[in-house]
């Protein structure tokens, strides 16, 4: 049997009834499978993970995998998971937001969650835009850029998602596009291995809403973008912001220590059992 | 021992089993979260300031989830924000206890006087046709019994539960025993004993109660806000959606001898029976007494169970009674609740109290005499 299909066969669901729900041409797949290759690599045991997710495209993910899932309310997924993480520190906990839950409805739950350095992994996928709901502009949404709700242009500025983690306090953030798989694979393997607070964020593309809007062709011409834009965290180092304005920078962005907040609490417990034995 | 409402609520929760607390700081309900910090490490458990009160109840039903007794304490501003998780828990069938000490409001409103304020908040804040579990506590000793039933009704019943309280309750201090170990019934979730393969997380059963999987437990299943089939995936079919919502129904109606609470003070014989909650039926019961002494037949049903609401109850004192009389500190909440049981039978008068201060036994008895 092939590599892919031994794979399907452990991680897929086979009582859930597929096709899934999202467009031909969607990176959600390809981000979808760098988790799972990643999760084997790693080799925790499935009964270990709780996936745990938001609402929108991205928020379907964890319905066609064989984890705990758990498929919460916009924006919350973070909040959600620091409960069964503190709750059940055994459990690998990982969170699949879109650029939506993370950092506009969940905005502050995303920067908290990343301050107190609770031990979750976070994967983001960011294509830019409110996709399920028919193609609103989200705090993605680039400058000048089309949307449902932005027809005349949008004048927001965007986030910078892997960079506001970073000013967070996230100990591991990596960013990279469903373009670069490989990469992808690499930078969610590192971020489940980290403990603490880890992001990563998956620049994907939604030719279906946003692509169709501002007429960027089709998936493979978007992905194609990615290829033609993308810059590494080394390369990048040497170059002018200017240069910068129209580029992702992949890579890792940051990999740090810090005390990871279930390990902190462990002490405050022995610290409350000693005051109360005074 | 002295103690006030909220820390009883405390001892009760502590007592239930309760080992996880989300919460975020709020007036009157401060000192439940205060105390919690430092009582629940020194348990194994965990104690954690969230950024809001939306991210408090989330990480409430992350950590029910998870296998662990889990519960917030907020007020009115702060429950409002919370909404769009309860209704999570509902769909979800998770465990967890909600306490709001309710102040004046709308908004900001009065962060230090009492009020009563939240009981429509609590039956229909959150969106959706869905049924709820409120009770209410008059007393300290009551926060502590209350505190206890919300856990063990969240967990028997898979749902959230609401204990609203008034702030009088909560910062009143009481002289209280706490119970010896074995006199307190202590209610724990219904785990699957089927293997895995079997288990089916949403089934219907005859209780309505399907059994509960915590995470990691080798259960793998699918939990989420959508409504969802029996398997717990999203379902769009209507032969599917209908009995789900039915079944979340049905497993509070057919309980309800079991989930509704109240008590009868000389309503036998009573022309007049007072209906009243919380820190109001302290005062209620003192106006019946001198009531009874001028020699009004006055009786009184304090509601401990608020939702659902007990119609079973106001429908046994109007077979004695010709007149009802409702104090509460809002515009009349309970009240429609009590007419809409009564459809006319009795004559229903209202007593509202919305300027931050209690309702006084005077007020009560003098509206007795009003009426009678």
């Amino acid at each position: 049997m092939a590599e892919v299909t031994k794979l399907i066969h452990k991680y897929l669901r086979h009582d859930k009834k597929f096709p899934h729900v999202w467009c031909p041409g969607c990176g959600i797949g390809i981000m979808l499978g760098a988790l799972i290759r990643a999760i084997d690599r790693v080799g925790h045991e499935k009964d270990e993970i709780v996936l745990v997710s938001g609402i929108g495209c991205s928020g379907r993910l964890p319905v066609y995998v064989d984890f705990n899932t758990l498929h919460t309310t916009h924006g919350r997924a973070l909040t959600f998971a620091t409960g069964v993480k503190l709750a059940k520190p055994s459990l690998k906990v990982i969170v699949i937001m879109g650029d939506g839950d993370a950092v506009a409805i969940g905005g502050n739950h995303f920067i908290h969650a990343a301050r107190r350095n609770i031990d979750v992994t976070s994967i983001i996928l960011n294509n830019s835009v409110y996709g399920m709901t028919g193609g609103q502009y989200s705090p993605t949404t680039p400058y000048g850029m089309r949307s449902s709700t932005t027809v005349y242009s949008n004048i927001e500025q965007a986030f910078k998602i892997s960079e506001l983690a970073v000013t967070a306090g996230a100990v591991f953030v990596g960013r990279g596009t469903v373009y670069h798989a490989k990469l992808l694979d690499s930078l969610i393997e590192k971020a489940i291995l980290k403990e603490g607070f880890s992001v990563v964020e998956v620049i994907a593309h939604c030719h279906t809403q946003y692509g169709r809007q501002n007429r960027l062709g089709t998936a493979v011409e978007m992905m194609e973008w990615q290829r033609d834009h993308a810059v590494t965290v080394e390369k990048a180092a040497a170059m002018k912001p200017v240069e910068l304005q129209d580029k992702i920078v992949i890579g890792i962005l940051v990999d740090k220590e810090l005390p990871v907040y279930q390990d902190e609490y462990e002490k405050i417990r022995e610290r409350s059992k000693a005051a109360a034995g005074r | 021992m002295l103690l006030q409402g909220n820390e009883a609520v405390v001892e009760g929760a502590l007592r239930a089993g309760c080992r996880f607390f989300a919460g975020y700081p709020i007036t009157p309900a401060t000192e439940i979260s205060e105390i919690l910090s430092v009582k629940l490490p020194q348990v194994d458990g965990t104690f954690i300031q969230m950024e809001d009160e939306i991210a408090s109840l989330g990480a409430v039903i992350g950590a029910s989830l998870a296998g662990v007794k889990s519960m917030t304490a907020t007020s009115g501003p702060g429950f409002s924000l919370m909404q769009e998780n309860p209704g999570f828990a509902i769909i979800a069938e998770v465990p967890c206890v909600i306490v709001d000490v309710m102040r004046g409001g709308p908004s900001t409103g009065l962060p230090t006087f009492p009020s009563q304020s939240d009981v429509m908040q609590a039956r229909w804040g959150t969106h959706g046709d869905h049924p709820i579990i409120v009770l209410s506590a008059s007393t300290v000793r009551e926060c502590y019994d209350m505190t206890i039933k919300a856990f063990n009704f969240s967990e028997k019943f898979r749902t959230p539960v609401i204990l609203l309280i008034d702030e009088v309750v909560a910062h009143m201090r009481e002289k209280m025993v706490l119970s010896n170990e074995d006199e307190v019934e202590i209610f724990n979730r219904v785990k699957p004993t089927v293997p895995p393969e079997w288990y089916i997380p949403f089934e219907d059963t005859p209780s309505g109660i399907p059994a509960m999987a915590n995470f990691g437990e080798g259960y793998r299943y699918h939990v989420t806000g959508l409504t969802h089939d029996i398997r717990g995936f999203p379902t769009s079919r209507p032969d599917e959606i209908g009995p789900f919502i039915a079944r979340l129904h049905r497993k509070i109606s057919q309980h309800f001898s079991e989930i509704q609470m109240a008590e009868f003070f000389q309503t036998e014989d009573a022309d007049i029976t007072i209906v009243a909650y919380g820190s109001v039926a302290r005062s209620a019961k003192r106006a019946m007494i001198e009531a009874r002494e001028k020699g009004l037949k006055v009786g009184l049903l304090r509601l401990m169970t608020i939702w659902p609401f007990m119609r079973s109850a106001v429908e046994k004192v109007l077979q004695v009674s010709k007149t009802l009389l409702v104090p509460e500190m809002n515009m009349g909440q309970i009240s429609r609740e009590v007419k809409r049981v009564n459809r006319g039978v009795a004559k229903v008068f209202t007593l509202n109290k919305v300027d931050g201060t209690i309702i006084t036994p005077e007020e009560i008895l003098n509206r007795i005499t009003e009426v009678a």
